[in-house]
């Protein structure tokens, strides 16, 4: 294989690993505080990128405040969605919480299905993403360069939201201990209700980025980026942001790379994450940067 | 004989009168519908033995059930059928020739579900909670992917058509007869394993893992016990679907059919034997009945224009609506049993007696 | 308060079911009236299974579209009326079987018309050949050569998956010129499957050369990045890409190989006559080219300038193919109704069986052993944003 074709394969990989990486970290901002697998993320994603096309093609408005306005209703639906789906269920049991998630996620496919159609859309390219760059015989979209930026500018942010800030020592306190947290007077609820917000303001960036990406939407657009971001959160130990990161690269560059080398293996793409999932969970569950914990009676 | 056994009896003879009436009387549609629902009861028991009882929340059944769809279709098809099918790429030779009857290829099609499921459950079941539900939905993605890229066993996305009946007579009349007799006798099964020492242990697992742990009771084996025997079920359940359905794909088998096993499960009540079998019924029949809103419906003279995907949205706001509101779904944890049903009898005849000593 | 929510909607339901319960049987006695005095009726039921819901709704109203027009056109067969029975089988395997047991059982139709996909029209088909009461269908777009392997009841006027691939196959060899191919293929879909194998047979002998295929890549449906495959295609020395699969994984296809800098011909099958395709891939459709059944350009016989002239009448566009193959279909069982001077389903599937040289608007029909119509393809591009005519190519 040529150099530049490995070159080109690399700069592919790291392109889809951090759109990977972008979701990764608001997957695994909800499950650092919560402990709860948040199924809707990718579906949150879906309907950031949804948002953002119509109001483009409906509404006809310019493309940065679309994403701008996307980003704002996301935002507010995760809220909700938190509000409605896993609040009441605070003090039940895990498979509980779980199932409601599930059904969040079946419920907001359906509810896309019926009001968006099923028929795939177009998402219309401002032409300052879409110009193709040559650099030395590899072959670049400019969204692939805004891509690693904006998830190294979201990654700088959140690490000092989480680790500098008053509302970030307060999320760290409720991640360690809910109950703990709540008798030194935190809001517990606000403080959950802002995680959920930045993870799906963070699932719209990425839905846009997506959608800029590969322009053609669907209602069940979502399933597989929010498993397989679930999957890096995991392999790069879920409740870290740059385990996330981490995650979102291997997996990226694993995949490209997989079917690169062996055409062959690539009917079995979609296995490879899964694969590497239970992997790591049998010989590292507390993922690669994650720190080990121990059950409490 | 105790009266409670005589009762049993009396009820599954009572049971094999009305599924014959209703073999001799329904139209085939109506027919179909009422083996689905027999199938379903079967799958959802083996999964409310994993999820409900032990307390596993697995979301691999629909790998175990491809499993046993395609071992039991590969295994009672005649040559001919196969060579049909396996046109871009033959089919491979140790299973060109094998046809085997259908009790036989349904047994088997559970023992291999339920192979897969001790290869599967020995590694991840040491995981807990959501890791453990996303690594059986890992696997059940695998076994998809796998059965797609193997294209001379499972002849890939082609899929495997003209699968023959349900039953050894050849008939589409008999496959009631499988269907329902399977699920009785996994309702018997699953409620002698509940009441005996094994089901005790497995709800000291589902209430506190390290309590139980420290009374004695093995977790692993347990655990390992629960899946595998719940695997073995899924396999048979998938196994017969195919054999209703006559055609099977590896896209039948995504997440959306454990989906829908988990909503009977959770519906009836998780940890309830009756609750899966009333639900079950319930939903298959309602999957059917809600399909009309994807139509369109005409009311006196307005025609309302159907929407398609109504129907999936009641359906996974009901679950949400269940699971927030009313956990305990149609039974909770209660069982219908004998005893429960003579107290009752017994409560409303009691004031009666005493009125005529009055 | 909660538990009543939850108990109210436990009730609505049971309700629900027990009011479907209800409507089923309604059905049936009506039914039953119907078919005590059908043998006076002089009514003639033709059934139709198409995805009118679902992912492949467009595909459904497209043929729907085609039998309302061929209705209009013509109602009446043997001096009787014709009805015709709309069954949904929403885009899924379990429904179009559970479709196609309701015409059969329930609306005891003479002859069933449908439908858009393989998929459902072979899980019909199972329905059909294992009923008691056999009756004949006639597939309309779909090109699985099992639709109708085995089964005797079923016929196509479309053709065939096997036709198609080596048509496309000559095409690369003869028109673009390329000695070697490369193959990206949507590997969970029958249809892609199926299509790569025949180019890939026809296109080894055409060449000569075993290693005619210097790569073959996979995807999965749903898979939206193809920058691995395409990199390693670039650089594997093909001349031309055979990319059968959906139109919406294939117009991601298209975008991405314009983005890696490949200029080679880009070749794919009948699913890409949609304008999705045009919308999402834009400039980088252009120049792609495709099989397909049918094309106002192609005027192919007589029935052809009618169909055209009532469609244009009636819709006022342009039609799709799949439109010209669902009127041929209705023509089709009308003529062999006619034949059989029967509306015994036994007797029309042997008219049927005897089809020779039936002028539909998407060319002529001939039968071979397996019910498949043997008929010509025509081979189109994307041009400036619209799917223009290329050429036809005659079977053999």
């Amino acid at each position: 294989m040529a150099l530049q074709t490995i070159l080109q394969h690399l700069v592919n990989g790291i392109s889809l690993g951090s759109l990977y990486a972008l979701l990764a970290i608001g997957y695994t901002m909800v499950y650092g505080i919560l402990r709860l697998i948040n199924f809707a993320h990718g579906d949150i994603f879906m309907l950031g990128t949804y948002i953002a096309f119509y109001s483009m093609t409906a509404f006809f408005l310019p493309w940065w405040i679309s994403f701008l306005i996307a980003i704002i209703v996301t935002c507010i639906f995760g809220i909700v969605l938190e509000r409605a789906a896993y609040r009441p269920l605070r003090d039940s049991p895990r498979i509980s919480v779980m199932i409601s998630a599930i059904g969040a996620s079946f419920l907001i496919e359906n509810l896309a299905i019926v009001v968006f159609g099923g028929r795939p859309k177009a998402f219309p390219i401002p032409t300052i993403f879409s110009k193709i760059l040559n650099i030395g015989g590899v072959s670049i979209v400019s969204v692939s360069i805004f891509i690693p930026i904006i998830t190294a500018i979201a990654l700088f942010i959140l690490n000092y939201l989480v680790n500098n800030t008053k509302i970030g020592m307060a999320m760290r306190a409720v991640s360690k201990d809910y109950e703990a947290a709540r008798l030194m007077g935190i809001n517990v609820n606000n403080i959950i209700s802002f995680t959920f917000g930045t993870g799906s303001i963070l699932a719209a960036i990425g839905g846009v980025m997506w959608g800029l990406k590969y322009p053609q939407l669907i209602p069940l657009m979502g399933l597989m980026p929010g498993l397989k971001c679930f999957i890096a959160a995991v392999v790069g130990g879920i409740g870290n942001i740059r385990g996330a990161v981490l995650g979102g690269f291997i997996l990226g560059l694993g995949e490209i790379l997989i079917v690169a080398f062996s055409p062959t293996l690539s009917g079995y793409r979609d296995a490879f994450a899964f694969v590497l999932l239970i992997v790591i969970l049998l010989v590292k569950p507390s993922g690669l940067l994650g720190q080990n914990t121990t059950e409490k009676v | 004989m105790s009266k409670k056994t005589k009762l049993t009896l009396i009820s599954i003879i009572a049971c094999i009168g009305i599924l014959f009436i209703l073999n001799s009387t329904l139209g085939s549609y109506q027919l179909r519908i009422l083996n689905l629902c027999g199938i379903y009861v079967i799958l959802a028991l083996s999964l409310n033995l994993i999820n409900g009882f032990v307390g596993l929340f697995s979301l691999g059944h629909a790998g175990f059930m491809a499993i046993g769809a395609y071992t039991s279709a590969l295994l009672t098809m005649p040559p001919e059928a196969k060579e049909m099918n396996f046109f871009l790429k033959p089919i491979v030779p140790w299973l060109a020739n094998v046809q085997l009857s259908f009790p036989i290829a349904l047994f088997m099609a559970g023992v291999l579900a339920a192979g897969a499921g001790v290869l599967i459950g020995a590694p991840v079941l040491r995981l807990k909670d959501d890791y453990l539900a996303i690594a059986t939905l890992g696997f059940s993605e695998i076994i998809r992917v796998i059965f797609t890229n193997t294209q001379s066993i499972t002849n890939g996305a082609l899929g495997i058509k003209g699968l023959p009946y349900i039953g050894i007579f050849n008939k589409a009349s008999e496959a009631i007869w499988w269907t329902w007799g399977v699920a009785i006798i996994t309702i018997i099964f699953m409620a002698l394993l509940i009441n005996g020492s094994y089901g005790r242990a497995f709800k000291a697992i589902r209430e506190d893992e390290i309590a139980a742990e420290a009374m004695g009771i093995n977790l692993f084996k347990h655990k390992l016990m629960a899946f595998v025997i719940g695997s073995f079920f899924a396999g048979i359940g998938g196994a017969l679907l195919g054999h209703l359905m006559g055609t099977i794909d590896p896209l039948m088998f995504r997440f959306l059919l454990t989906f829908n096993i988990v909503l009977i499960v959770v519906l009836g009540g998780i940890g309830s034997i009756t609750g899966s079998v009333i639900s079950a019924v319930i939903v298959t029949i309602a999957m059917e009945a809600l399909r009309v809103l994807d139509g369109d419906m005409q009311i006196g003279s307005y025609i309302i224009k159907g929407i398609p995907g109504t129907r999936m949205v009641v359906f996974s706001a009901l679950l949400m609506i269940v699971i927030i509101f009313y956990q305990r779904g149609i039974m909770g944890t209660n069982e219908f049993t004998w005893d429960w049903i003579l107290k009752r009898q017994k409560k409303i005849s009691e004031p009666l007696n005493k009125e005529k000593v009055s | 308060m909660k538990r009543k929510i939850a108990l109210l909607l436990v009730f609505v339901l049971m309700f629900a079911t027990f009011a479907a319960g209800c409507a089923v049987e309604k059905v049936d006695n009506e039914e039953k009236q119907e078919s005590s005095n059908s043998q006076d009726s002089d009514v003639i039921k033709i059934g139709v299974f198409e995805p009118l819901t679902g992912p492949n709704a467009a595909g459904g109203a497209l043929e729907k579209e085609g039998i309302e027009l061929a209705k209009e056109l013509y109602p009446e067969v043997l001096g009787k009326k014709i009805e015709v029975v709309y069954v949904d089988n929403k885009s899924d395997k379990v429904e179009a079987a559970n479709a196609a047991t309701k015409l059969i059982d329930q609306e005891k139709v003479s002859v069933i018309i449908g439908s858009w996909g393989s998929g459902f029209s072979i899980s019909a088909g199972e329905v059909i050949k294992k009923s008691e009461r056999k009756v004949p269908a006639i597939g309309t777009s779909c090109t699985n050569p099992l639709v109708t392997k085995n089964n005797d009841y079923y016929f196509r006027v479309a053709f065939v998956d096997p036709f198609q691939g080596k048509v496309m196959a000559n095409y690369a060899y003869k028109e673009v010129g390329a000695k070697k191919v490369a193959f990206i293929i949507e590997k969970t879909n029958d249809y892609a499957v199926g299509l790569a194998k025949f180019f890939e047979d026809t296109y080894k002998e055409l060449t000569g050369d075993e290693n005619a295929v210097v790569y073959r890549a996979y995807y999965q449906t749903g898979d939206q990045d193809f920058t691995a495959q395409l990199g390693n295609i670039k650089e594997s020395g093909a001349e031309a890409i055979f990319a059968p699969g959906n139109f919406t994984e294939s117009a991601l296809i298209m975008k991405q190989a314009k983005e890696l800098g490949i200029e080679l011909p880009i070749l794919g099958g009948d699913t890409w006559e949609t304008p999705e395709v045009i919308e999402i891939a834009g400039e980088a459709a252009e120049g792609v080219v495709f099989s397909t059944f049918f094309d106002v350009n192609a005027e192919l016989t007589d029935t052809t300038t009618e169909f055209l002239e009532a469609y244009k009448a009636k819709y006022n566009k342009e039609p799709a193919a799949v439109t010209a193959l669902a009127f041929d279909a209705y023509l089709l069982a009308l003529d062999a109704i006619k034949r059989a001077n029967s509306t015994d389903p036994e007797a029309i599937r042997d008219a049927l069986e005897a089809t020779k040289d039936f002028p539909g608007a998407a060319g002529v029909v001939n039968f071979d052993e397996n019910g498949d119509a043997v008929k010509a393809a025509v081979i189109k591009t994307i041009k400036d944003g619209k799917f223009t005519y290329l050429t036809t190519v005659e079977p053999n």
